[in-house]
Protein backbone atom coordinates (compact mmCIF):
# COMPACT_ATOMS: atom_id res chain seq x y z
CA UNK A 1 0.00 0.00 0.00
CA UNK A 2 2.65 2.41 0.88
CA UNK A 3 3.99 1.92 -2.72
CA UNK A 4 1.26 3.04 -4.15
CA UNK A 5 0.66 5.83 -2.13
CA UNK A 6 4.87 6.64 -2.95
CA UNK A 7 3.71 6.11 -6.45
CA UNK A 8 0.45 8.54 -6.38
CA UNK A 9 2.17 11.44 -4.62
CA UNK A 10 4.55 11.11 -7.40
CA UNK A 11 2.44 11.12 -10.14
CA UNK A 12 0.96 14.13 -8.71
CA UNK A 13 3.82 15.80 -8.70
CA UNK A 14 4.88 15.35 -11.85
CA UNK A 15 1.05 16.15 -13.40
CA UNK A 16 1.26 19.61 -11.32
CA UNK A 17 4.74 20.49 -12.78
CA UNK A 18 3.87 19.35 -16.29
CA UNK A 19 0.77 21.93 -15.66
CA UNK A 20 2.81 24.62 -14.41
CA UNK A 21 4.72 24.64 -17.51
CA UNK A 22 3.86 27.44 -20.41
CA UNK A 23 1.71 25.52 -22.57
CA UNK A 24 2.42 26.61 -26.68
CA UNK A 25 -1.23 27.08 -28.53
CA UNK A 26 -2.02 23.41 -29.55
CA UNK A 27 -4.63 22.48 -32.14
CA UNK A 28 -6.47 19.19 -32.16
CA UNK A 29 -7.32 18.01 -35.78
CA UNK A 30 -9.72 15.28 -36.44
CA UNK A 31 -9.28 14.22 -40.18
CA UNK A 32 -10.64 12.05 -42.23
CA UNK A 33 -8.70 9.53 -43.73
CA UNK A 34 -8.14 10.67 -47.32
CA UNK A 35 -6.52 13.78 -45.88
CA UNK A 36 -3.93 12.26 -44.74
CA UNK A 37 -1.05 13.88 -46.37
CA UNK A 38 -2.69 17.05 -47.85
CA UNK A 39 -3.33 17.74 -44.02
CA UNK A 40 0.05 17.00 -43.07
CA UNK A 41 1.03 19.50 -45.26
CA UNK A 42 -1.46 22.45 -43.89
CA UNK A 43 -0.18 21.66 -40.79
CA UNK A 44 3.14 22.09 -41.56
CA UNK A 45 2.44 25.88 -43.52
CA UNK A 46 0.32 27.06 -40.18
CA UNK A 47 2.99 25.84 -38.24
CA UNK A 48 5.19 28.00 -40.20
CA UNK A 49 2.98 30.80 -40.23
CA UNK A 50 1.20 31.03 -36.57
CA UNK A 51 3.88 28.77 -34.74
CA UNK A 52 1.18 27.15 -33.27
CA UNK A 53 1.25 23.10 -33.56
CA UNK A 54 -1.63 21.02 -35.25
CA UNK A 55 -2.33 17.51 -33.76
CA UNK A 56 -3.89 15.83 -36.70
CA UNK A 57 -5.66 12.29 -35.67
CA UNK A 58 -6.60 10.45 -39.36
CA UNK A 59 -9.38 8.21 -39.11
CA UNK A 60 -13.19 7.36 -40.03
CA UNK A 61 -15.25 10.44 -39.96
CA UNK A 62 -18.21 8.53 -38.63
CA UNK A 63 -16.08 7.29 -35.81
CA UNK A 64 -15.14 10.80 -35.11
CA UNK A 65 -18.67 11.65 -35.16
CA UNK A 66 -19.53 9.45 -32.14
CA UNK A 67 -16.42 10.50 -30.66
CA UNK A 68 -17.16 14.14 -30.43
CA UNK A 69 -20.84 13.59 -29.82
CA UNK A 70 -19.24 11.73 -26.64
CA UNK A 71 -16.94 14.68 -25.84
CA UNK A 72 -13.92 13.82 -27.94
CA UNK A 73 -11.44 16.95 -27.16
CA UNK A 74 -11.00 18.27 -30.86
CA UNK A 75 -11.33 21.79 -31.91
CA UNK A 76 -11.64 21.31 -35.42
CA UNK A 77 -13.16 18.27 -37.73
CA UNK A 78 -12.50 18.12 -41.30
CA UNK A 79 -15.13 15.18 -42.78
CA UNK A 80 -15.06 13.32 -46.14
CA UNK A 81 -18.97 14.21 -46.15
CA UNK A 82 -21.03 17.07 -45.71
CA UNK A 83 -23.84 15.05 -43.71
CA UNK A 84 -21.49 14.62 -40.55
CA UNK A 85 -20.79 18.21 -40.07
CA UNK A 86 -24.62 19.14 -40.66
CA UNK A 87 -25.28 16.43 -37.86
CA UNK A 88 -22.64 18.33 -35.52
CA UNK A 89 -24.42 22.08 -36.23
CA UNK A 90 -27.29 20.87 -35.70
CA UNK A 91 -26.79 19.21 -32.51
CA UNK A 92 -25.44 22.68 -31.06
CA UNK A 93 -21.52 20.68 -31.21
CA UNK A 94 -20.21 22.78 -34.17
CA UNK A 95 -19.49 26.94 -33.86
CA UNK A 96 -22.36 28.91 -35.10
CA UNK A 97 -21.50 30.03 -38.88
CA UNK A 98 -18.46 28.04 -39.34
CA UNK A 99 -19.67 25.26 -41.14
CA UNK A 100 -18.05 25.27 -45.04
CA UNK A 101 -17.23 22.90 -47.57
CA UNK A 102 -13.46 22.41 -48.05
CA UNK A 103 -12.75 19.71 -50.69
CA UNK A 104 -14.13 17.30 -53.52
CA UNK A 105 -13.13 13.84 -53.16
CA UNK A 106 -11.79 12.34 -56.46
CA UNK A 107 -11.92 8.79 -57.33
CA UNK A 108 -10.21 6.60 -59.22
CA UNK A 109 -9.72 2.54 -60.04
CA UNK A 110 -6.45 1.74 -59.03
CA UNK A 111 -4.04 -1.57 -59.80
CA UNK A 112 -0.66 -2.23 -58.66
CA UNK A 113 2.01 -1.70 -61.77
CA UNK A 114 1.93 -5.54 -61.82
CA UNK A 115 -1.23 -6.28 -62.66
CA UNK A 116 -2.24 -7.71 -65.57
CA UNK A 117 -4.94 -5.33 -66.75
CA UNK A 118 -4.50 -1.94 -67.75
CA UNK A 119 -6.83 -0.09 -65.77
CA UNK A 120 -5.70 3.03 -67.83
CA UNK A 121 -6.60 2.06 -71.20
CA UNK A 122 -9.79 -0.46 -69.93
CA UNK A 123 -11.37 1.47 -67.82
CA UNK A 124 -14.63 -0.26 -66.18
CA UNK A 125 -14.34 -3.04 -68.20
CA UNK A 126 -11.02 -4.13 -66.37
CA UNK A 127 -13.35 -4.61 -63.26
CA UNK A 128 -14.90 -7.30 -64.89
CA UNK A 129 -12.09 -9.53 -66.16
CA UNK A 130 -11.64 -12.79 -64.50
CA UNK A 131 -8.02 -11.85 -63.42
CA UNK A 132 -9.43 -9.07 -61.28
CA UNK A 133 -10.64 -11.65 -58.34
CA UNK A 134 -11.18 -9.35 -55.53
CA UNK A 135 -11.96 -4.96 -55.87
CA UNK A 136 -11.56 -3.22 -52.59
CA UNK A 137 -14.00 -0.32 -51.84
CA UNK A 138 -14.76 1.49 -48.79
CA UNK A 139 -17.69 0.33 -46.82
CA UNK A 140 -20.39 1.73 -48.59
CA UNK A 141 -22.80 1.82 -45.47
CA UNK A 142 -20.39 4.39 -43.63
CA UNK A 143 -17.86 5.65 -46.03
CA UNK A 144 -18.16 8.73 -48.34
CA UNK A 145 -15.77 7.16 -50.71
CA UNK A 146 -17.69 3.59 -50.44
CA UNK A 147 -21.08 5.50 -51.33
CA UNK A 148 -19.58 7.48 -53.96
CA UNK A 149 -17.90 4.24 -55.28
CA UNK A 150 -21.16 2.15 -55.08
CA UNK A 151 -22.87 4.94 -56.78
CA UNK A 152 -20.35 4.64 -59.61
CA UNK A 153 -20.53 1.21 -60.11
CA UNK A 154 -24.34 1.26 -60.35
CA UNK A 155 -23.73 4.33 -62.93
CA UNK A 156 -21.36 2.25 -65.24
CA UNK A 157 -24.17 -0.32 -65.05
CA UNK A 158 -21.47 -2.93 -63.81
CA UNK A 159 -22.38 -3.04 -60.21
CA UNK A 160 -24.24 -6.53 -60.03
CA UNK A 161 -21.69 -8.23 -62.02
CA UNK A 162 -18.77 -7.13 -59.57
CA UNK A 163 -20.86 -7.53 -56.33
CA UNK A 164 -19.54 -10.60 -55.85
CA UNK A 165 -15.82 -9.27 -55.72
CA UNK A 166 -15.95 -6.49 -53.86
CA UNK A 167 -14.38 -6.65 -49.94
CA UNK A 168 -15.03 -3.52 -47.90
CA UNK A 169 -12.54 -1.54 -46.15
CA UNK A 170 -13.48 0.14 -42.86
CA UNK A 171 -12.75 3.26 -44.34
CA UNK A 172 -11.10 4.57 -47.66
CA UNK A 173 -7.25 3.98 -46.32
CA UNK A 174 -8.20 0.76 -45.64
CA UNK A 175 -9.43 -0.21 -48.92
CA UNK A 176 -5.99 0.86 -50.54
CA UNK A 177 -4.36 -1.28 -48.06
CA UNK A 178 -6.33 -4.09 -49.25
CA UNK A 179 -5.33 -3.44 -53.33
CA UNK A 180 -1.83 -2.42 -52.05
CA UNK A 181 -0.76 -5.42 -50.44
CA UNK A 182 -2.29 -7.56 -53.77
CA UNK A 183 -4.60 -9.50 -51.64
CA UNK A 184 -7.39 -7.47 -53.50
CA UNK A 185 -6.53 -7.13 -57.44
CA UNK A 186 -8.18 -3.76 -58.38
CA UNK A 187 -9.36 -0.43 -56.16
CA UNK A 188 -12.08 2.37 -56.02
CA UNK A 189 -10.02 4.64 -53.91
CA UNK A 190 -9.26 8.21 -53.15
CA UNK A 191 -7.47 10.04 -55.83
CA UNK A 192 -5.58 11.58 -52.68
CA UNK A 193 -4.62 8.05 -51.52
CA UNK A 194 -3.63 6.50 -55.10
CA UNK A 195 -1.32 9.91 -55.40
CA UNK A 196 0.47 9.48 -52.02
CA UNK A 197 3.99 8.03 -52.01
CA UNK A 198 3.47 4.43 -51.26
CA UNK A 199 0.88 4.26 -54.37
CA UNK A 200 2.05 6.09 -56.81
CA UNK A 201 3.56 3.47 -58.94
CA UNK A 202 0.18 1.94 -59.33
CA UNK A 203 -2.21 2.47 -62.46
CA UNK A 204 -5.20 4.50 -61.89
CA UNK A 205 -8.05 5.94 -63.76
CA UNK A 206 -10.09 8.56 -62.50
CA UNK A 207 -13.78 8.27 -62.48
CA UNK A 208 -15.47 10.89 -64.00
CA UNK A 209 -17.32 13.30 -61.57
CA UNK A 210 -20.38 13.15 -63.16
CA UNK A 211 -20.52 9.45 -62.62
CA UNK A 212 -21.58 9.77 -59.14
CA UNK A 213 -22.72 12.58 -56.40
CA UNK A 214 -19.79 14.85 -55.79
CA UNK A 215 -17.70 13.79 -52.73
CA UNK A 216 -18.46 17.50 -50.85
CA UNK A 217 -16.60 17.76 -47.65
CA UNK A 218 -17.17 19.85 -44.85
CA UNK A 219 -15.47 21.27 -41.86
CA UNK A 220 -16.89 22.66 -38.33
CA UNK A 221 -14.74 24.03 -35.49
CA UNK A 222 -16.18 22.42 -32.16
CA UNK A 223 -17.89 24.41 -29.92
CA UNK A 224 -15.85 21.65 -26.86
CA UNK A 225 -11.96 22.40 -28.57
CA UNK A 226 -10.47 24.65 -26.22
CA UNK A 227 -8.23 26.98 -28.99
CA UNK A 228 -11.09 27.90 -31.02
CA UNK A 229 -9.15 31.22 -32.23
CA UNK A 230 -6.49 29.05 -33.61
CA UNK A 231 -8.99 26.29 -34.81
CA UNK A 232 -10.41 29.06 -36.91
CA UNK A 233 -7.32 30.60 -38.04
CA UNK A 234 -6.26 26.75 -39.50
CA UNK A 235 -9.81 26.64 -40.67
CA UNK A 236 -9.22 29.95 -43.11
CA UNK A 237 -5.76 28.83 -43.91
CA UNK A 238 -7.33 25.65 -45.64
CA UNK A 239 -10.05 28.21 -47.10
CA UNK A 240 -7.63 30.53 -48.92
CA UNK A 241 -5.73 30.37 -52.02
CA UNK A 242 -2.73 29.01 -50.73
CA UNK A 243 -4.70 25.67 -48.59
CA UNK A 244 -6.97 25.52 -51.78
CA UNK A 245 -3.44 24.95 -53.91
CA UNK A 246 -2.39 22.30 -51.54
CA UNK A 247 -5.66 20.65 -51.07
CA UNK A 248 -5.53 20.27 -55.05
CA UNK A 249 -1.86 19.38 -55.19
CA UNK A 250 -2.48 16.37 -52.70
CA UNK A 251 -5.56 15.40 -55.29
CA UNK A 252 -8.95 17.23 -54.06
CA UNK A 253 -11.22 19.36 -56.21
CA UNK A 254 -11.41 22.43 -54.21
CA UNK A 255 -14.97 23.81 -54.12
CA UNK A 256 -16.36 27.34 -55.96
CA UNK A 257 -15.10 30.68 -54.11
CA UNK A 258 -18.20 31.51 -51.97
CA UNK A 259 -19.49 35.01 -52.05
CA UNK A 260 -18.32 37.17 -49.77
CA UNK A 261 -21.39 37.07 -46.87
CA UNK A 262 -22.00 40.62 -46.84
CA UNK A 263 -25.38 41.23 -49.07
CA UNK A 264 -23.61 42.42 -52.33
CA UNK A 265 -25.56 41.05 -55.17
CA UNK B 1 -27.84 -12.31 -36.52
CA UNK B 2 -25.96 -13.57 -39.40
CA UNK B 3 -22.89 -12.00 -38.01
CA UNK B 4 -23.72 -13.95 -34.50
CA UNK B 5 -23.88 -17.47 -36.48
CA UNK B 6 -20.68 -16.46 -38.01
CA UNK B 7 -18.58 -16.22 -34.95
CA UNK B 8 -19.90 -18.83 -33.16
CA UNK B 9 -19.01 -20.99 -36.19
CA UNK B 10 -15.67 -18.82 -36.82
CA UNK B 11 -15.16 -20.22 -32.71
CA UNK B 12 -16.18 -23.34 -32.84
CA UNK B 13 -13.89 -24.46 -35.55
CA UNK B 14 -11.09 -22.15 -34.06
CA UNK B 15 -11.64 -24.23 -30.66
CA UNK B 16 -11.96 -27.45 -32.39
CA UNK B 17 -8.51 -26.85 -34.25
CA UNK B 18 -6.72 -25.60 -30.94
CA UNK B 19 -7.72 -28.49 -29.20
CA UNK B 20 -6.53 -30.98 -31.57
CA UNK B 21 -3.07 -29.22 -32.39
CA UNK B 22 -3.31 -27.76 -28.08
CA UNK B 23 -3.08 -31.29 -26.61
CA UNK B 24 0.37 -32.66 -28.18
CA UNK B 25 2.06 -29.08 -28.60
CA UNK B 26 1.32 -28.59 -24.74
CA UNK B 27 2.00 -32.11 -24.05
CA UNK B 28 5.18 -32.02 -25.86
CA UNK B 29 6.11 -28.67 -24.39
CA UNK B 30 5.41 -30.49 -20.59
CA UNK B 31 7.88 -32.89 -21.14
CA UNK B 32 10.29 -32.29 -23.49
CA UNK B 33 13.69 -31.59 -22.20
CA UNK B 34 15.19 -29.69 -25.14
CA UNK B 35 17.06 -26.50 -24.03
CA UNK B 36 15.66 -24.56 -26.57
CA UNK B 37 12.27 -25.02 -25.46
CA UNK B 38 11.95 -21.29 -24.03
CA UNK B 39 12.29 -20.15 -27.08
CA UNK B 40 9.15 -22.09 -28.27
CA UNK B 41 7.00 -20.57 -25.39
CA UNK B 42 7.70 -17.86 -25.98
CA UNK B 43 6.51 -18.06 -29.89
CA UNK B 44 3.18 -19.85 -28.00
CA UNK B 45 3.04 -16.81 -26.05
CA UNK B 46 3.27 -13.88 -28.89
CA UNK B 47 -0.15 -13.20 -29.32
CA UNK B 48 -0.93 -12.62 -25.69
CA UNK B 49 1.51 -9.47 -25.83
CA UNK B 50 1.55 -8.45 -29.78
CA UNK B 51 -1.41 -5.81 -30.69
CA UNK B 52 -3.41 -7.00 -32.89
CA UNK B 53 -2.57 -4.66 -35.29
CA UNK B 54 1.03 -6.35 -35.63
CA UNK B 55 -0.50 -9.61 -36.39
CA UNK B 56 -3.28 -8.28 -38.86
CA UNK B 57 -0.58 -6.66 -40.44
CA UNK B 58 1.94 -9.29 -40.58
CA UNK B 59 -0.98 -11.71 -41.76
CA UNK B 60 -2.20 -9.52 -44.75
CA UNK B 61 0.77 -9.03 -46.12
CA UNK B 62 1.61 -12.89 -45.48
CA UNK B 63 -1.56 -13.81 -47.61
CA UNK B 64 -1.28 -11.89 -50.09
CA UNK B 65 0.14 -13.08 -53.30
CA UNK B 66 3.88 -12.31 -52.47
CA UNK B 67 3.99 -13.68 -49.44
CA UNK B 68 4.62 -17.26 -47.94
CA UNK B 69 1.00 -18.00 -46.93
CA UNK B 70 -1.00 -16.62 -49.47
CA UNK B 71 1.45 -18.26 -51.92
CA UNK B 72 0.96 -21.78 -50.61
CA UNK B 73 -2.50 -20.94 -50.76
CA UNK B 74 -2.94 -19.97 -54.15
CA UNK B 75 -1.28 -23.14 -55.40
CA UNK B 76 -3.43 -25.61 -53.46
CA UNK B 77 -7.09 -23.75 -53.99
CA UNK B 78 -6.51 -21.15 -56.58
CA UNK B 79 -7.42 -17.97 -55.00
CA UNK B 80 -5.91 -15.90 -52.06
CA UNK B 81 -6.47 -16.03 -48.55
CA UNK B 82 -7.84 -12.58 -47.29
CA UNK B 83 -11.57 -12.07 -47.27
CA UNK B 84 -12.13 -15.94 -46.75
CA UNK B 85 -13.57 -17.69 -43.91
CA UNK B 86 -10.29 -20.02 -44.21
CA UNK B 87 -8.37 -16.91 -43.79
CA UNK B 88 -10.10 -15.70 -40.95
CA UNK B 89 -9.75 -19.08 -39.08
CA UNK B 90 -5.76 -19.59 -39.85
CA UNK B 91 -5.77 -15.99 -38.23
CA UNK B 92 -7.64 -16.57 -35.24
CA UNK B 93 -6.03 -19.94 -34.42
CA UNK B 94 -2.84 -18.16 -34.39
CA UNK B 95 -4.53 -14.79 -32.60
CA UNK B 96 -6.15 -17.60 -29.17
CA UNK B 97 -3.20 -20.28 -29.51
CA UNK B 98 -1.69 -19.31 -25.98
CA UNK B 99 -5.40 -18.91 -25.21
CA UNK B 100 -5.51 -23.11 -25.56
CA UNK B 101 -1.85 -23.59 -24.74
CA UNK B 102 -1.51 -21.93 -21.37
CA UNK B 103 -3.75 -23.67 -19.45
CA UNK B 104 -3.30 -26.88 -21.03
CA UNK B 105 0.26 -26.71 -20.20
CA UNK B 106 -0.11 -25.53 -16.55
CA UNK B 107 -2.75 -28.60 -16.18
CA UNK B 108 -0.26 -31.31 -18.00
CA UNK B 109 2.77 -30.14 -15.69
CA UNK B 110 0.66 -30.24 -12.55
CA UNK B 111 0.25 -33.91 -12.99
CA UNK B 112 1.89 -36.20 -10.19
CA UNK B 113 5.31 -37.33 -11.88
CA UNK B 114 4.45 -40.53 -9.28
CA UNK B 115 1.42 -40.78 -11.69
CA UNK B 116 3.32 -40.92 -14.93
CA UNK B 117 5.81 -43.86 -13.67
CA UNK B 118 3.44 -45.53 -12.25
CA UNK B 119 1.87 -46.23 -15.33
CA UNK B 120 4.90 -46.60 -17.64
CA UNK B 121 5.69 -49.37 -14.66
CA UNK B 122 2.56 -51.08 -14.99
CA UNK B 123 3.66 -51.16 -19.18
CA UNK B 124 1.19 -48.35 -20.41
CA UNK B 125 2.36 -46.35 -23.64
CA UNK B 126 2.81 -42.76 -23.87
CA UNK B 127 -0.48 -42.05 -26.12
CA UNK B 128 -2.23 -44.60 -23.00
CA UNK B 129 -0.78 -42.65 -20.61
CA UNK B 130 -1.69 -39.28 -21.80
CA UNK B 131 -5.44 -40.67 -22.85
CA UNK B 132 -6.06 -42.26 -19.19
CA UNK B 133 -3.95 -40.74 -16.64
CA UNK B 134 -2.69 -37.25 -17.95
CA UNK B 135 -6.07 -36.35 -20.19
CA UNK B 136 -8.32 -36.99 -17.22
CA UNK B 137 -6.70 -35.47 -14.78
CA UNK B 138 -6.27 -32.16 -16.44
CA UNK B 139 -10.23 -31.86 -17.64
CA UNK B 140 -10.37 -28.64 -15.93
CA UNK B 141 -7.51 -27.61 -18.05
CA UNK B 142 -8.82 -28.76 -20.84
CA UNK B 143 -12.10 -27.17 -20.69
CA UNK B 144 -10.55 -23.81 -20.06
CA UNK B 145 -8.15 -24.29 -22.88
CA UNK B 146 -12.25 -24.69 -25.25
CA UNK B 147 -13.66 -22.21 -23.36
CA UNK B 148 -10.98 -19.27 -23.58
CA UNK B 149 -9.48 -20.33 -27.08
CA UNK B 150 -14.16 -19.65 -27.95
CA UNK B 151 -14.52 -17.21 -26.13
CA UNK B 152 -11.37 -15.44 -27.47
CA UNK B 153 -12.56 -15.79 -30.77
CA UNK B 154 -15.70 -14.49 -30.56
CA UNK B 155 -14.67 -11.26 -29.02
CA UNK B 156 -11.47 -10.96 -31.47
CA UNK B 157 -11.94 -7.40 -33.52
CA UNK B 158 -8.58 -6.02 -34.90
CA UNK B 159 -7.20 -8.92 -36.82
CA UNK B 160 -10.63 -9.57 -38.63
CA UNK B 161 -11.29 -6.13 -39.16
CA UNK B 162 -7.54 -6.08 -41.25
CA UNK B 163 -7.62 -9.05 -42.95
CA UNK B 164 -11.67 -9.85 -43.41
CA UNK B 165 -13.01 -7.27 -45.69
CA UNK B 166 -15.74 -7.71 -44.20
CA UNK B 167 -18.52 -9.88 -46.32
CA UNK B 168 -21.35 -10.77 -44.69
CA UNK B 169 -21.57 -14.18 -44.20
CA UNK B 170 -18.46 -14.73 -44.50
CA UNK B 171 -16.20 -12.47 -42.82
CA UNK B 172 -18.48 -10.07 -41.43
CA UNK B 173 -18.55 -11.51 -37.79
CA UNK B 174 -20.31 -10.00 -34.83
CA UNK B 175 -17.58 -7.39 -33.16
CA UNK B 176 -17.26 -6.00 -37.03
CA UNK B 177 -20.94 -5.94 -37.27
CA UNK B 178 -21.42 -4.12 -34.14
CA UNK B 179 -18.44 -1.48 -34.63
CA UNK B 180 -20.33 -1.01 -38.37
CA UNK B 181 -23.48 -0.01 -36.80
CA UNK B 182 -21.73 2.19 -34.50
CA UNK B 183 -20.15 3.90 -37.55
CA UNK B 184 -23.61 4.26 -38.87
CA UNK B 185 -24.89 5.73 -36.21
CA UNK B 186 -27.41 2.71 -35.94
CA UNK B 187 -27.45 2.42 -32.17
CA UNK B 188 -30.17 0.59 -31.55
CA UNK B 189 -28.36 -2.20 -33.46
CA UNK B 190 -25.74 -2.33 -32.09
CA UNK B 191 -26.70 -2.11 -28.61
CA UNK B 192 -29.11 -5.40 -29.20
CA UNK B 193 -26.24 -6.95 -30.43
CA UNK B 194 -23.92 -5.71 -27.82
CA UNK B 195 -26.62 -6.88 -25.21
CA UNK B 196 -26.80 -10.44 -27.27
CA UNK B 197 -23.33 -11.13 -27.01
CA UNK B 198 -22.80 -9.44 -23.86
CA UNK B 199 -25.50 -12.06 -22.03
CA UNK B 200 -23.85 -14.91 -24.05
CA UNK B 201 -20.66 -14.58 -22.98
CA UNK B 202 -21.66 -13.90 -19.31
CA UNK B 203 -23.46 -17.41 -19.75
CA UNK B 204 -20.64 -19.21 -21.30
CA UNK B 205 -18.35 -18.10 -18.59
CA UNK B 206 -20.72 -18.74 -15.90
CA UNK B 207 -21.14 -22.11 -16.73
CA UNK B 208 -17.74 -22.97 -16.87
CA UNK B 209 -16.56 -21.42 -13.84
CA UNK B 210 -20.23 -22.66 -12.04
CA UNK B 211 -19.21 -26.26 -13.11
CA UNK B 212 -17.43 -28.55 -10.35
CA UNK B 213 -14.40 -30.30 -11.59
CA UNK B 214 -15.55 -32.98 -9.81
CA UNK B 215 -18.36 -33.28 -12.09
CA UNK B 216 -15.45 -32.73 -15.34
CA UNK B 217 -13.79 -35.69 -13.56
CA UNK B 218 -16.69 -38.04 -13.28
CA UNK B 219 -18.04 -37.43 -17.29
CA UNK B 220 -14.98 -38.21 -18.41
CA UNK B 221 -13.66 -41.24 -16.71
CA UNK B 222 -16.70 -43.55 -18.03
CA UNK B 223 -16.39 -41.87 -21.46
CA UNK B 224 -12.54 -42.53 -21.94
CA UNK B 225 -12.73 -45.91 -20.46
CA UNK B 226 -15.41 -47.12 -22.90
CA UNK B 227 -13.49 -45.74 -25.72
CA UNK B 228 -10.40 -47.94 -24.14
CA UNK B 229 -12.21 -50.77 -23.75
CA UNK B 230 -12.79 -50.22 -27.96
CA UNK B 231 -9.89 -50.29 -28.74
Amino acid sequence: MRLTGRIFFLAVLLGSASAALPQSPEIRVAAAADLKFAMDELAKQFEKQKGAKVNVTYGSSGNFLAQIQNGAPFDLFFSADMDYPKKLEAAGLAEPGTLCEYAIGRIVIWTPVDANVDVTKEKWAALLKPEVRKIAIANPDHAPYGRAAAAALKNARIYDRVKSKLVYGENISQAAQFVQSGNAQAGVIALSLAISPGMADGRRWEIPPDEYSLLEQGAVVLTSGKNKLQARQFLELVKSAEGRATLKKFGFAVPAVQPPPAGKR
Amino acid sequence: MEALFLSIKLAACVSAILLVCGVPLAYWLANSQWRGKFLLESIVALPLVLPPTVLGFYLLVAMGPRGPLGRIWQAAFGHGLAFTFGGLVIASVIYSLPFAIQPLLFAFENVDRELLHASAVLGAGRLRTLWRVILPLSVPGVITAIVFSFAHTIGEFGVVLMVGGNLPGITRTVSIDIYDHVQSLEYAQASRLSLALLGMSFTVLAIVYGMNRKVGRRLWAPWAAKQDARC
